[in-house]
């Protein structure tokens, strides 16, 4: 069986002999073009004139296009047409492209491009959260507000109150592959792309819609990415357009691909934003009430804003039961970069919130904020015992599916449902989706027990006391994360499977390969439903001619859509190979094995590929496609109401760190990390899912910091300036675990979605910094600390705690 | 660019006609269809572009994006697609990152592979050290280093020690580009003031891929043998300009350990390779490293025109915002400094630990006789528009006993200092982070665990 299987990525041994192509080791035809973007140098203004009269005299340059030369200019927006390629008479950002250079070579384009004269009558620009709300510049009407229950009520009554605001930064995805894209025109006016692209049918369809062609006319292929984490879900689509409309201008191939430097000033990252926090508890650290306001910082255009945006308020329970809570999402439209998808989607903003202000109120009531993580916890799901037995959550899910399932509300009287002795009733999130698989009590059972975090909690208070100078903290959290685009028509996926003559197996689907091993993973499915070797099945690259109408590869939901689509696909072809063989030999179709590169039936045993021979001389179709479309998911986004996930994923983490209260330097020193992916189709690749993340989601909270100046010029733009981790950032005690137990979902094999969850169990790093912080006071101060927590941002803090 | 001839992956090859600051990366991509190598950032910050380069010293990895093909001239350069073995057998490392999962995208890989090979087959095992100058932004490294670990016993294949003595060939000698003494370079710059002058070019490679700059007359000053020479006078070292920072990092590991643990988080292996002390001085940055280190050490620094030589305090040779006293002709030769310096400490403060610029580095050497500090050189790079010294902090604490007069010395750095806000730190930090080092300082003397760097969980 290779499901389950620890195998490595599929194109390692092609990583590491440097044939694995990417898109700029494409060859293409030596006529082909280069393109570059001149950018904006002004934050906000009006384009008073252009020359570009430089730049066409430059050396190498076939073509310069603005404004004025496509008067029908093309849109790369996602979402609400709002992008156009190239600035229309208004600039809006630092960055913003406003005019396109095709040369004859990617320096000549550069070159030519930083010759451009455009001068601005600038425009007040709108540059921080603040600046935007006091101007009400923003998306939608006004906030968004979601409730449940009556939160002011129940703070105004609730023994302990706090509040607290803090900021968060944004994130550079520092994809190691930039942007790129390339255009190849065929006959007839169809044109051909190639892009480092999540989503390819969305290059497929901006593309068509700026050649005004059908989609039928426009081909996008994708065989692999350098690296995405949500910055290729829709940032690609300006290079793809660019080359396209110059390809057509031209007739001649033409290649795009973004400098570092312009990629960063260019590119969407991820949302910053303010959290502001009102919650009221009890002695015990129960939450009785919580507002949440989210002041998110969006940028020029919509892009995905919105669907982060709530994400963010979706996730802004985290692991915790909310009965009384309201949450107001501010979209706030901003003169800076249009922040886009990153890993978590807002998933991470939400979180870091509930884990802050649950952090906050350990702090105020003095108690381990594990203990009052457990006691807001949902209700784990029963798991039977000598009392009545519960409902088991696949009944619970077959009641979902139904329709007839109704969470038992809190204060009805009906909280305990058993006859006779209790039994939890299934606990609604903010949003009204029932929590039917919460483990994350055992979970953290588990994680305390591997990490002796009680132990070393106690050991490292008293390091700290006979410790002036340097100081350790720990921190235990937990992330609980929904499962499924929450645009509720996205989860859907296809899957094209042929097998030749020969027996080999040729697999395409409609999800990406970034580095996240989902070819790997669907061609285990792949292989496992046919009972065949891994190296039967020929893994491509994705091909809008091949599937069609595909979903980004994103929201962590590649392996759980295309294997399932592809697993379709497998099964059709099987049920014909299986009938065809049972039928030669008059047995039951149900009664053939397929396993070990060999098909059992009626006591005889042929090699796969000889069954496959024989059907295709009896004239058996040995193509499928096969189709998967998520079940019982609606969500009511105005109304805030329903069940937008299939499931949720657990995991939590324990981070020790030490700062140095002189300067706030820090280091991690250990992480011990227990994550849920359900039956891992494949350990190795799932392990390497929850380390890299977690080294990110660190990166976000503590080194990476993303700096604009006054005049709305991002600061940061280069590797030089911005800090991704390093090697030696990753803990140097590094445990890492899944929790390996069965999905009661029916999700492929019976595995969880694991790209996005595990990013923050980073969070557990930011809230050991908090801890070593609070070591310096006597308790009487939150530490309140901004994320990314810099060295800079820690000795404040450090020195709040000392001086007040 | 006159001929070069070098050893590309074991093949002896000849280029010519390319200009002068091409770069490598663009040269194996473009012209060489070779795309292993990976351009990530185009500056050297982020190692996917890393080759192995053997010359007669061994093989070392350098960046690249920023390595100029007159550079390579003689040299052996092996590529990621010449790692692995004529008949396709896997090197060790590329074995060990397929086992235990080292690759996700697979974008860094190549580099990380040459950066790996390189160190295996210099029998390095500081993994951490040697690919602080990688990134990855997918497997959080963990997996990498496991391969790096795994690989370590394998013996060096053959086709990679076969590049140990490379024979490239000869060629024309283009002595006015490619200068082989200090006196050859001497003549032509003095001839030529306009020329632009590129030891290891890790910043002057920059002024080609990210400014887009035309540079005049370029001379590359590799080949200088004497440059390169570190030399005990007395009591003093006398280091030639053009001793890497690896060299040097190696050379005072014993003598200046505190030095040489700077120069570990200087830049990453990559830069060190190629960038020069002499290129780290006169390139005048405020935030270089090298300088305040060697300022506190009370470095005196030797210049040469044509033939006349002078001698300065090297704090004498900064004079503004990257304005140094240096002529026109003019060239670093060597810089001389204490062999021993007990006292020395050297704080870098950085967002980052590693390959990281710093916000702040205070370099800190007092002497005392009786508990009372006798000499001070205290000097500091990202506090001013030069690397500066402390000079009415040092007055605070000269005659003093070094804790009594911390409160006065402390409030002496705002007389010595304005530092600047920037995208690597405010300007309240920088001046408040700079005190606390002192604190630090006294600290660290007096034996009190003081860096974050030596605790372990």
């Amino acid at each position: 069986m290779t499901i389950g299987q620890s195998l490595p990525h599929d194109a390692a041994a092609l990583h590491v002999t440097g044939q694995a192509r990417y898109t700029d080791d494409i060859p293409l035809p030596a006529n082909t073009a280069h393109l570059a973007f001149g950018l904006s140098a002004c934050a906000h203004g009006d384009i008073t004139a252009i020359d570009l009269s430089a730049v066409r005299a430059a050396p190498g340059v076939i073509a310069v296009f603005s404004a004025q030369d496509w008067p029908d200019m093309p849109d790369c927006s996602p979402s609400a047409q709002d992008e156009p390629l190239l600035a229309v008479g208004r600039v809006h950002y630092v960055g913003q492209p406003v005019f396109l250079v095709v040369a004859e070579t990617h320096l000549a384009a550069r070159r030519a491009a930083r010759l451009g004269r455009v001068t601005y009558a600038e425009l007040p620009a709108i540059l921080t959260v603040d600046q935007a709300l006091a101007a009400n510049s923003r998306f939608e009407q006004g906030p968004v507000i979601w409730a449940r229950g009556d939160a002011d009520a129940a703070i105004a009554t609730a023994p302990h109150v706090v509040e607290g605001e803090f900021s968060v930064g944004g994130q550079e995805h520092f994809y190691l592959e930039g942007q790129i894209a390339a255009a190849l025109p065929q006959e007839g006016g169809d044109m051909v792309i190639y892009s480092s692209t999540q989503h390819p049918t969305e290059i497929q369809h901006k593309v068509a819609h700026a050649l005004h062609l059908p989609m039928s006319a426009v081909r996008v292929e994708v065989r692999r990415m350098g690296g995405g984490f949500g910055g290729k879900e829709s940032q690609g689509n300006a290079l793809a357009i660019a080359c396209a409309m110059a390809a057509r201008a031209t007739g001649r191939p033409c290649k795009m691909r973004y400098d570092r430097d312009d990629d960063m000033m260019i590119t969407g990252k991820r949302h910053d934003l303010v959290i502001r926090y009102r919650v009221g508890f009890d002695a015990q650290g129960v939450i009785k009430g919580v507002e949440y306001q989210h002041l998110f910082r969006c940028g020029w255009s919509q892009d995905l804003s919105l669907p982060v945006a709530d994400r963010a308020m979706l996730h802004a329970d985290n692991a915790y039961h909310l009965e009384h809570v309201r949450i107001e999402s501010h979209r706030l439209k901003t003169h800076t970069q249009s922040a886009t998808a990153y890993r978590g989607f807002g998933g991470p903003q939400g979180v870091i919130g509930a884990e802050r202000v649950v952090d906050h109120i350990a702090h105020v009531l003095r108690l381990d904020p594990v203990l009052v993580r457990r006691r807001n916890f949902y209700a784990e799901m029963p798991q039977g015992g000598l009392s009545a037995p519960p409902i088991p959550p696949e009944d619970i899910f077959e009641q979902m599916k139904a329709g007839t399932f109704k969470a038992e509300a809190p204060g009805t009287g009906h909280r305990f449902g058993g006859a006779f002795s209790p039994r939890p009733a299934v606990q609604t999130t903010h949003y009204g989706m029932p929590v039917v698989d919460f483990v994350l009590r055992d979970l953290l059972d588990d994680l305390e027990r591997r990490s002796d975090y009680a132990a070393r909690r106690a050991e490292i208070a008293r390091w700290n006391a006979a410790s002036p100078i340097l100081k350790r903290g720990i921190a235990l959290t937990p992330v609980k994360f929904g499962i499924s685009f929450t645009l509720t028509w996205l989860n859907q996926a296809g899957a094209l499977v042929h097998v030749y003559q020969d027996g080999s197996i040729r697999l395409n689907h409609g999800g990406t390969e970034m580095g996240q091993g989902l070819f790997q993973k669907v061609a285990q499915v792949a292989a496992g439903v046919f009972g065949v070797a891994m190296d039967r099945v020929k893994i491509t690259a994705t091909d809008t001619s091949k599937v069609p109408n595909t979903s980004a590869t994103a929201a962590s939901s590649g392996a759980d859509l295309n294997g399932k689509a592809t697993e379709a696909a497998c099964l059709t072809l099987r049920a014909r190979l299986a009938d065809f063989i049972a039928g030669k030999h008059q047995a039951d179709a149900a009664s053939v094995r397929f396993a070990e590169g060999r098909v059992w039936v009626a006591g005889a045993d042929y090699a796969f590929e000889q069954v496959v021979a024989w059907a295709y001389q009896a004239r058996i179709s040995l193509s499928a496609t096969g189709f998967y479309a998520t079940p019982e998911i609606s969500w009511d986004r105005t109304k805030g109401q329903g069940r937008p996930f299939y499931y949720f994923a657990y995991g939590a983490a324990v981070t020790e760190v030490v700062i140095d209260t002189l300067t706030g330097e820090n280091r991690i020193l250990r992480a011990d990390l227990l994550h849920d992916t359900g039956t891992s189709l494949n350990p190795a690749l799932d392990i390497g899912q929850v380390e890299g993340a977690y080294v990110q989601g660190a990166g976000w909270l503590t080194t990476e910091e993303l700096v604009w100046d006054g005049k709305g010029r991002l600061a940061t733009h280069a590797p030089s300036t911005y800090k991704i981790p390093a090697c030696s950032d990753r803990p140097p005690v590094f445990n890492v675990a899944l929790w390996n137990k069965a999905n009661p979902a029916d999700a492929v094999g019976k595995s969880k979605a694991v790209g996005e969850p595990p990013f923050m169990l980073g969070i557990s790093a930011f809230l050991a910094l908090s801890d070593a912080i609070a070591a310096c006071g006597d308790g009487s101060v939150y530490p309140a600390l901004d994320a990314p927590a810099t060295a800079e941002r820690v000795l404040w803090a450090v020195q709040r705690q000392r001086h007040g | 660019m006159t001929e070069i001839a070098f050893l590309l992956n074991g093949t002896p090859i000849r280029v010519s006609g390319e200009a002068p600051t091409r770069t490598l990366l663009d040269y194996l991509r473009e012209t060489r269809g070779l795309t292993g190598t990976k351009e990530g950032c185009n500056e050297g910050d982020c190692g996917a572009c890393t080759v192995m380069v053997t010359d007669a010293a061994g093989p070392r990895a350098l960046n690249a994006c920023i390595l100029f093909l007159p550079q390579l001239q003689g040299k052996a350069v092996r590529t990621v697609e010449g790692i692995a073995g004529p008949e396709g057998q896997l090197h060790p490392v590329q074995q060990a990152m397929i086992d235990h999962h080292g690759s996700q995208c697979g974008f860094c890989t190549p580099g990380f592979i040459t950066s790996m090979a390189t160190a295996h087959a210099q029998g390095r095992h500081d993994h951490d050290v040697v690919l602080a100058g990688n990134l990855c932004r997918c497997t959080g490294y963990a997996p990498i280093i496991r391969a790096a670990e795994a690989a370590a016993g394998a013996a060096v294949p053959d086709w990679i020690a076969a590049d140990a003595d490379p024979d490239a060939g000869q060629t024309l000698a283009d002595a006015a580009h490619h200068p082989t003494t200090s006196d050859d370079l001497a003549r032509i710059y003095a001839a030529h003031p306009e020329a632009t002058l590129i030891a290891g070019a890790t910043d002057v490679g920059l002024w080609v891929t990210k400014q887009l700059r035309d540079l005049p007359m370029p001379i590359f000053l590799n080949g200088i043998a004497d440059l390169k020479q570190i030399n005990r006078q007395g009591d003093q070292l006398r280091i030639g300009a053009g001793v890497t920072l690896t060299d040097l990092r190696t050379a005072l590991a014993e003598s200046h350990p505190h030095f040489s643990a700077m120069l570990t988080r200087f830049a990453s292996e990559q830069v060190r390779n190629a960038a020069t002390i002499g290129g780290n001085i006169a390139n005048g940055s405020p935030i270089g490293d090298g300088p305040p280190a060697l300022i506190a050490l009370g470095a005196v620094l030797h210049l040469r025109q044509g033939d006349a030589r002078r001698s300065m305090a090297l704090e004498e040779f900064f004079l503004d915002y990257r304005k140094q006293d240096r002529r026109p002709g003019e060239f670093v030769e060597a810089v001389t400094i204490p062999a021993h310096a007990p006292v020395l400490r050297i704080y870098k403060l950085s967002k980052r630990f590693d390959q990281d610029i710093s916000a702040v580095l205070g370099a800190f050497n007092l002497t005392f006789d009786e508990g009372r500090v006798i000499t001070a050189r205290i000097a500091f790079g990202g506090m001013a528009g030069v690397p500066k010294r402390a000079r009415a902090v040092e007055a605070a604490l000269l005659g003093q006993n070094l804790k009594a007069a911390l409160p006065a010395a402390r409030a002496a750095f705002a007389e010595d200092f304005t530092p600047l806000s920037d995208m690597r730190a405010s300007a309240d930090y920088r001046l408040e982070a700079a005190r606390n080092m002192l604190i630090r300082y006294a600290a660290d003397l007096a034996g009190d665990a003081v860096s974050v760097q030596e605790v372990r969980a």
